[in-house]
């Protein structure tokens, strides 16, 4: 009896999680693709699939094609300037003409890659300080770390408003000590969400660099020395190298998330500062293209797939 | 006091008034804030030598090596290499070379690039590091291994990389910290003696850490014990052993039954130590210790003989007892005895036949025997 | 054996906490700024907290957040719990990749498709947004950063304790209660508190499933931050942050003085056994 019980148990601590995870995380996922397929007329709002019930909703999703799709395509075609045969009629015209959610795509992954590259710059003296820090130092020094990251990341991000705008603080101060005799112009450019996404990822990127610098055994590094290599190459030739799967870890917790960002360029940059999600946001809730938004989603989704992949790798790799 | 040599009969520079000291250690005192790792210490170690240092954790010992290195600076004092003034040197302008405790060898490096480092640094052409690197290979016995990756060899494979890799640079000094530490006890056996043949062969100063007091014995010219910060004695192996000049070497170095008392006559070089009640030992020996002197006396268990049998009488150094603990070694039998006094004494008898002609056992009443000259009359 | 810091990792340690510090710290020094305008400094006032408790949106959407903190932390706490034993525990079972997947793809995922995600899911299985459906999205994703604080402790935890438990006649569920959660308690409440501050914290997934009548304070800050920097929401977002902040480090230093007293308790137990 106490034996079936505990094999029951065991059931139910597997069975629970993965239940929630399948249906929060997974079938949802499988819902964008669905309505991804479908048509703008068919599943655009106010639509009650409620009313209906779950049946209906997805036979209608049945009658799917890849328009969205095919926009999407039309969009790059339009954006690299060729294949205009392939998109006449309808919308695609249009998204070949005009494209922009390219143009924000490609973007977003460029503002993400030239962020991470600055806050591994920003991050890495931090996390090696705090690594060579006396031990009984360390705690508080990761914990200064973690705090900022318990609070909002909204908040965050406001704050840097004040600051960087052309009467803010920074200006102020520039201006005051003389170092410029005209405001300069941060605030709702593409400067602003570097800074933001540097500020509100540092963490992100100090803590798993960290976590592979203090590990790093420092007598490689007085080995290298009594080899006859001074500090400076020693760094790059022992302390660098082994610390790569931090700098890994750290740039794809910086990277993946920024992609997608919203909060910061919506907040800090302008309008001419294009991501895809300040896009797939403005797509949803002010244009109300449902089907649209969920195909730019699944694509966001695919570019995002290999970084993902690697990082879940990075993960289990550091499990074993 | 009887002059005891090291294990290699003709090589004894510190008897040479005329040699010159390789390095030297010159009232050398390192501080880590309050605490005091090396107190004001002075060492000579001559060119060739196989040097232990050797103490219990937090002697001092691996401070002193690493300030030879490099690694730390000493709060005071001066450190000589050949001559040279090592202070203000970095580790990396050092001639000398370490092996790491942890062998600290590159992960991400294989055999062949660990063994190269030092070399590399040293900007020699490429082809004459290929040419070095493969005679340290060949030295260790490693040939087939060059292309492994550190965590791809076995631990006593990863200590000789780690030795050739020290050795590649052809350092004045090999410093080695605890280098058999982490092996086990059959392969730190077999490697004691391939490094002091290697040591012999190639030449070089070595200078070993470690607190395992029979590595040191095995494989040092000679031996320097540390105590906080302080050298308790210098002294070749054999001395070390019959000859500590304290009681803390005796006690520190193997087994040893210490009784304490004063000394109550002295006729030449053999003096009469009053202990416990009334009772006295004749001891050789004896050093400067005057009439009157608090001494201890300090005799190994393998000097001390156990009967069943009361000794024929005039025969020195005779007490009584009974057969407290017996531990049967195989080779040797270790006894203790409890003197009628109350004090234990360790013996211990080679068991030299397979019949036992004398069979002690738990409880027997029991003599024991030690010649005057067995033992050492120690002031400190 | 470094015993300072050089210059170097001095200087960087300090402009790197300045960087992560001086935006927040300025934010709060000027919520008791007198003046309207946040950037000039004209004198300290805390009329804007007194304004605060009369804004009646504000509070709403405060208790509104609360509600749903408590909640989804609590229930993630508890999911994420059994999903960091399975994870570490349970090493074969079918379907352990895609578990695995599920529990770390949240972590990095961008939040505008957790919440595009969620937010037609909900659609399609006909819950009205609301307070129940921004609950359900904060328990799925602050669950994987439970799991991942409570695994990283139980990977430490000596499996020796719970074959000692069993080994003395207890079962795998009696061993978990009694033996392994006492032990891994401290990770399962920073777990806890890091659900809650994530669910406290979140804009984009509840701006994406919350309805009418769940507005929460994150939503409310973002719609008047669009329209500019004010004083009450540097005073909103002050008091957030001490909320915030007073918890972790009250929550931190618990844990140090626990820590403190076992070494002090192994000291004095040292000097007793001699």
């Amino acid at each position: 009896m106490r034996r079936i019980f505990s094999a029951i148990a065991s059931r139910v601590v597997i069975a629970v999680p993965y239940a929630w995870l399948l249906f929060f995380f997974l079938i949802p996922f499988v819902i964008v693709f669905k309505i991804s397929l479908s048509d703008l007329a068919i599943s655009m709002p106010p639509y009650t699939p409620a009313l209906e019930g779950l049946r209906d909703f997805f036979a209608r999703l049945s009658e799917f094609d890849l328009e969205n799709y095919h926009l999407l395509m039309c969009d790059l075609l339009g954006y690299i300037g060729v294949g205009a045969d392939l998109c006449r009629g309808g919308f695609s015209t249009d998204f070949f003409e005009r494209p922009y959610l390219s143009v924000a795509y490609i973007s977003s992954l460029k503002i993400a890659a030239v962020s991470t590259f600055l806050t591994l710059l920003v991050g890495y003296p931090v996390a090696y300080a705090m690594a060579r820090a006396p031990q009984s130092m360390r705690p508080t020094l990761l914990m200064l770390v973690i705090l900022p990251f318990w609070t909002s990341f909204l908040i965050r991000v406001y704050a840097w408003i004040g600051i960087l705008k052309p009467e803010g603080l920074l200006n102020q101060l520039l201006l005051n000590i003389g170092l410029i005799s005209e405001p300069l112009v941060i605030m709702n450019t593409n400067t602003a969400v570097y800074i933001g996404i540097v500020y509100s990822y540092l963490p992100f990127m100090v803590l798993p660099l960290y976590s592979a610098l203090e590990k790093l055994d420092h007598s490689l590094i007085e080995a290298a020395q009594d080899l006859g290599c001074r500090p400076l190459s020693a760094f790059w030739k022992i302390t660098f190298p082994l610390s790569l799967p931090g700098v890994v870890a750290g740039c794809l917790l910086v990277f993946i998330p920024a992609v997608g960002e919203f909060v910061i360029p919506d907040l800090l940059g302008g309008s001419r500062t294009l991501m895809i999600g300040k896009t797939l946001w403005s797509e949803f809730f002010n244009n109300r293209d449902w089907p649209l938004s969920s195909a730019v989603a699944i694509v966001l989704l695919l570019i995002l797939v290999v970084p993902i992949v690697l990082f879940q790798r990075a993960q289990a790799r550091a499990q074993e | 006091m009887k002059s005891l040599g090291s294990i290699r009969k003709s090589f004894a520079p510190w008897n040479d008034p005329a040699a010159t000291p390789y390095i030297r250690f010159e009232n050398v005192t390192k501080k880590f804030g309050d605490f005091v790792a090396v107190n004001d210490l002075s060492l000579d170690i001559y060119e060739r030598e196989f040097f232990a240092l050797l103490g219990a954790s937090g002697c001092g010992k691996t401070t002193l090596l690493r300030m030879l290195a490099g690694f730390e600076e000493p709060s005071a004092g001066q450190i000589f290499l050949d001559g040279q003034n090592l202070s203000g040197i970095p580790p990396y302008r050092r001639p000398v070379n370490m092996m790491f405790q942890s062998y600290a060898l590159f992960p991400h490096m294989t055999v062949e690039a660990n063994i190269g480092f030092g070399l590399k640094q040293d900007r020699m052409p490429r082809d004459q590091i290929a040419a070095r690197v493969a005679e340290m290979l060949k030295l260790v016995k490693l040939e087939q291994f060059a292309k492994r990756k550190p965590h791809q060899l076995s631990g006593g494979q990863r200590q000789r990389v780690a030795l050739a890799r020290s050795l590649a640079k052809r350092p004045k000094v090999l410093l080695l910290d605890e280098p058999l530490g982490a092996l086990d006890k059959k392969l730190r056996e077999e490697t004691q003696f391939e490094l002091t043949d290697l040591q012999q062969e190639l030449g070089l100063t070595f200078l070993v850490v470690t607190h395992d007091q029979e590595e040191a014995m095995t494989m040092a010219d000679r031996i320097a014990i540390l105590d906080k910060g302080k050298v308790m004695q210098v002294a070749t192996p054999a001395e070390t052993y019959e000859a500590p000049v304290s009681r803390f070497v005796a006690e520190f170095v193997g087994s040893v039954n210490l009784f304490d008392g004063s000394v109550s006559a002295r006729e030449g070089s053999v003096a009469s130590i009053a202990y416990g009640d009334g009772l006295t030992i004749a001891a050789d020996n004896a050093g400067d210790a005057a009439v009157g002197d608090q001494v201890a006396f300090a005799i190994r268990p393998e000097k001390v003989r156990v009967a069943s049998r009361k000794p024929e009488a005039g025969a020195d150094n005779v007490m009584s007892g009974e057969v407290w603990d017996i531990a049967y070694l195989g080779d040797m039998t270790i006894y203790h005895v409890k003197l009628d006094d109350g004090r234990v004494i360790k013996s211990a008898m080679l068991n030299s036949s397979r019949l036992v002609d004398d069979p002690l056992t738990w409880d027997d009443r029991a003599w024991i025997t030690f010649a005057p000259d067995a033992g050492v009359v120690l002031t400190r | 054996m470094n015993n300072g810091l050089s210059r170097f990792n001095l200087v960087s340690l300090v402009a790197g906490f300045a960087f992560l510090y001086l935006p927040i710290l300025l934010l709060v020094v000027y919520s008791f700024n007198e003046s309207r305008l946040v950037t000039v400094w004209s004198g300290f006032s805390t009329k804007w907290y007194v304004e605060l408790f009369s804004n009646q949106g504000l509070i709403d959407a405060a208790w509104v957040t609360f509600r749903v903190a408590l909640i989804s932390a609590s229930v993630a706490t508890v999911l994420g719990t059994m999903a960091a034993i399975t994870l570490t525990r349970h090493l074969r079972f079918r379907g352990r990749v895609l578990f695995t997947g599920m529990v770390f793809a949240p972590l990095v995922m961008p939040e505008v498709i957790t919440g595009l995600s969620l937010l037609l899911l909900f659609v399609a299985v006909g819950l009205d947004r609301g307070f129940l459906t921004v609950t359900l999205a904060h328990i799925t994703f602050s669950m994987c950063f439970v799991a991942v604080v409570v695994q990283s402790r139980l990977l430490t935890l000596d499996r020796s304790l719970e074959e000692a438990a069993m080994d003395l006649g207890a079962t795998p569920v009696r061993t978990f209660f009694q033996v392994t959660l006492p032990v891994i308690l401290p990770a399962v409440i920073s777990g806890w508190m890091l659900a809650f501050t994530l669910s406290l914290d979140d804009l984009v997934i509840a701006s994406f499933t919350s309805g009418p009548g769940a507005t929460t304070l994150p939503m409310k800050i973002y719609s008047q931050v669009r329209l500019g920097v004010t004083p009450e929401i540097n005073a909103v977002c002050t008091i957030l942050i001490a909320v915030v902040t007073t918890g972790v480090i009250a929550a931190s230093l618990l844990n140090k003085q626990r820590e403190i007293q076992r070494a002090r308790d192994e000291q004095a137990a040292r000097q007793e056994g001699g």
